[in-house]
């Protein structure tokens, strides 16, 4: 047995590239999902077209400009310069002030501006908007206190748990399911589809190892390594993005080796279903990786989806983990928040273990 | 069928003993009433074309798989109810030398030690022993992808008798491997055979044939002959194996 492990681990060291999936990429994805893929704003190019230019337009003018969030580009004079200014493609907003702004808004209480926003980015679009819009209703609210104040509702929002909508709070979950998933399960199971290859799985079939034995030889290097990466990226995202940790770290680490058990045994059981190395690694391609990216709440809100794709959702053990890292990380929840999850996913593993068990005595008694 | 009057139960030196062995799939019948047995230091043939049911019933002999019925005994084990302690006193070797090819071959040999449960010294002294017959001590540290198809292939057996077995199974060992080396590695199985290892292999080469002391042909799941290469030319008249071989499938065929 242990044997058995320290081979394995032979096979991960000498092989460059496995050594490259394990190491680099969790390093690598983390840095990119937090770096570059953002979906804050910053700097964004806008235009200007004002057509009062009297004190309360350049005041709400000015406070757009200083809030680092926008740069203006250019100023416009006439609306005939919408269109081409949006076709240079380097303004994605255009901010319109009606003609006698304040003289308006002192007699009817009312003035009207007008945001034009290049929506073929639909995300940054609506970003840039509810941006635009926050800071002009702050305006408002503020310049109507000194005045008599006309009967309104103030609205005030809080961003909880992520006051400052942070990229990376969202994508440190799902890069550590991403990351976990991908070693656990692809790695494993193109391992043993190797053996099968090779046709070294026979002889150790042969041999006096009992299968369980020849399955938890396999996988205990593979816990030890997604673990590991595991710390790794938790690591990274505390020390470079401030991502706190807010709940129980023991918790999170529990569920995380949950979670790479349940992937683990997924793994296994696409081992047992296919032949070579080839078909292991695109069935986990396909089967884990594109339903754990786009399915799972990563990316795209679950809520959003049509029904059968939220209906598909739930067969996704990812969905599950993300939730249960979003509790601990960023609410701090204790784990009366979340064993329902929890549970599914021990339901999981235990299917694809019965599974993968069920299957490899199949092939044993043929 | 000349097969059963030859056998006399619990013969002692009949490492392998079978009595109407039966492997049925569903309705199909892979093995039909096999009964056979193989005596200790033997080099026994086990022929077939592909399909003729070969595999199975070396899997079952291995361990690997359960028959439907009949009375089978390897290596003084009761394949229903010992296939652990079949598995410990048996070796294989599969066609595709299933070696790892980024191990070194001192790992190879040490990995498959402890899977046998062989101590730390006796590997090494294995190692040593097996290495230094073959004349490979040099290379002991080198990963297997820089060797030789017919090192490998020679490598794989001593790694399969390296628990010393009492019985050990090569399944078609010489494929893909050219004459000369083939000629080689049959010294190599005299030479354990010589050592009192019983040696149970299948091919499909029948020049290959004639390097068993006895041979077993099997035509869709039966055994339809039995016997020294020598006897079994004379008895069909024939000049070699494949001649055996040949004759053996019309008559069959003729018949249904």
């Amino acid at each position: 047995m242990k044997g058995f492990v320290l081979k394995e681990f032979l096979h991960i060291f000498r092989d460059r590239r496995t050594m490259l999936i394990l190491f680099g990429m969790p390093i690598v994805q983390v840095l990119l999902f937090g770096f570059a893929i953002t979906n804050e704003i910053n700097n964004a190019q806008i235009a200007i077209l004002d057509e009062s230019k009297d004190e309360m337009t350049l005041a709400i003018t000015d406070k757009i400009l200083s809030s680092g969030y926008f740069h203006l580009a250019s100023v416009l004079t006439d609306r005939n310069q919408i269109e081409p200014a949006f076709r240079e493609g380097v303004i994605k907003e255009v901010v319109i002030f009606e003609p006698n702004f304040s003289q308006r808004f002192g007699k009817e209480n009312q003035a009207h501006m007008q945001i034009i926003t290049d929506a073929s980015d639909p995300n940054t679009a609506n970003l840039l908007y509810n941006y635009t819009n926050a800071i002009i209703r702050d305006y408002t609210s503020k310049s109507t206190q000194l005045a008599t104040p006309p009967i309104q509702i103030g609205i005030e929002t809080t961003m909880q748990y992520n006051p400052e909508l942070k990229g990376v709070f969202m994508f440190v979950p799902g890069t550590i399911t991403i990351l976990l998933m991908l070693i656990s399960a692809m790695m494993t199971s193109i391992s043993i589809a190797r053996e099968k290859e090779l046709g070294t799985l026979e002889v150790l079939l042969v041999s006096p190892l009992k299968p369980w034995q020849i399955i938890i030889g396999k996988v205990i290097p593979y816990i030890l390594l997604s673990f590991i990466n595991a710390v790794i990226i938790l690591v990274l995202a505390y020390s470079v993005f401030a991502m706190p940790v807010r709940g129980s770290l023991v918790l999170l680490l529990l569920e995380s080796i949950l979670f790479i058990v349940m992937a683990l045994s997924l793994g296994i059981f696409i081992s047992t279903v296919s032949k070579t190395q080839q078909q292991a690694m695109m069935l986990s391609m396909f089967v884990l990786m594109l339903p754990t990216i786009l399915l799972s709440g990563f990316i795209f809100p679950i809520e959003n989806m049509p029904l059968p794709l939220q209906i598909i959702s739930n067969i996704n053990p990812s969905r599950w983990f993300i939730i249960i890292i979003k509790n601990i990380m960023l609410k701090g929840l204790g784990f009366g928040y979340f064993w329902k999850e929890t549970l599914i996913l021990v339901a999981m593993a235990l299917f694809f273990v019965a599974m993968s068990v069920k299957k490899f005595n199949i092939r044993l008694s043929k | 069928m000349q097969t059963p009057d030859l056998i006399k139960q619990n013969e002692p030196n009949h490492v392998i003993e079978v009595n109407n062995m039966v492997k049925k799939f569903g309705d199909f019948v892979a093995n039909d009433k096999l009964s056979f047995f193989v005596r200790q230091g033997e080099i026994f043939g086990f022929l077939g074309a592909n399909g003729a049911g070969k595999t199975t019933a070396m899997k079952i002999l291995c361990g690997l798989s359960a028959p439907t019925s009949g009375e089978i005994n390897v290596a003084g084990f009761d394949v229903y109810r010992q296939t652990d302690l079949i598995k410990k006193n048996i070796g294989y070797m599969s066609q595709k030398f299933s070696l790892y090819e980024d191990l070194t071959i001192r790992e190879n040999f040490r990995f498959y030690g402890g899977i046998y449960g062989l101590k730390n010294a006796e590997i090494k002294e294995r190692i040593a022993y097996l290495l230094n017959r073959l004349g490979l001590m040099h290379a002991a540290d080198k990963v297997l992808k820089e060797i030789p198809l017919g090192w490998k292939q020679k490598l794989a057996f001593s790694v399969a008798i390296m628990h010393r077995p009492k019985i050990v199974f090569l399944d078609e060992p010489t494929g893909g491997v050219d004459p000369v080396t083939r000629r080689q590695f049959w010294e190599l199985i005299y030479e354990a055979a010589n050592d009192g290892l019983t040696v149970f292999v299948t091919t499909h080469y029948m020049d290959e044939a004639e390097y068993c002391e006895r041979v077993s042909i099997m035509v869709d799941g039966r055994i339809e002959a039995l016997d020294t290469p020598a006897r079994l030319r004379e008895k069909y008249q024939a000049a070699s194996m494949n001649e055996v071989f040949l004759k053996l499938a019309r008559i069959k065929k003729s018949e249904s």
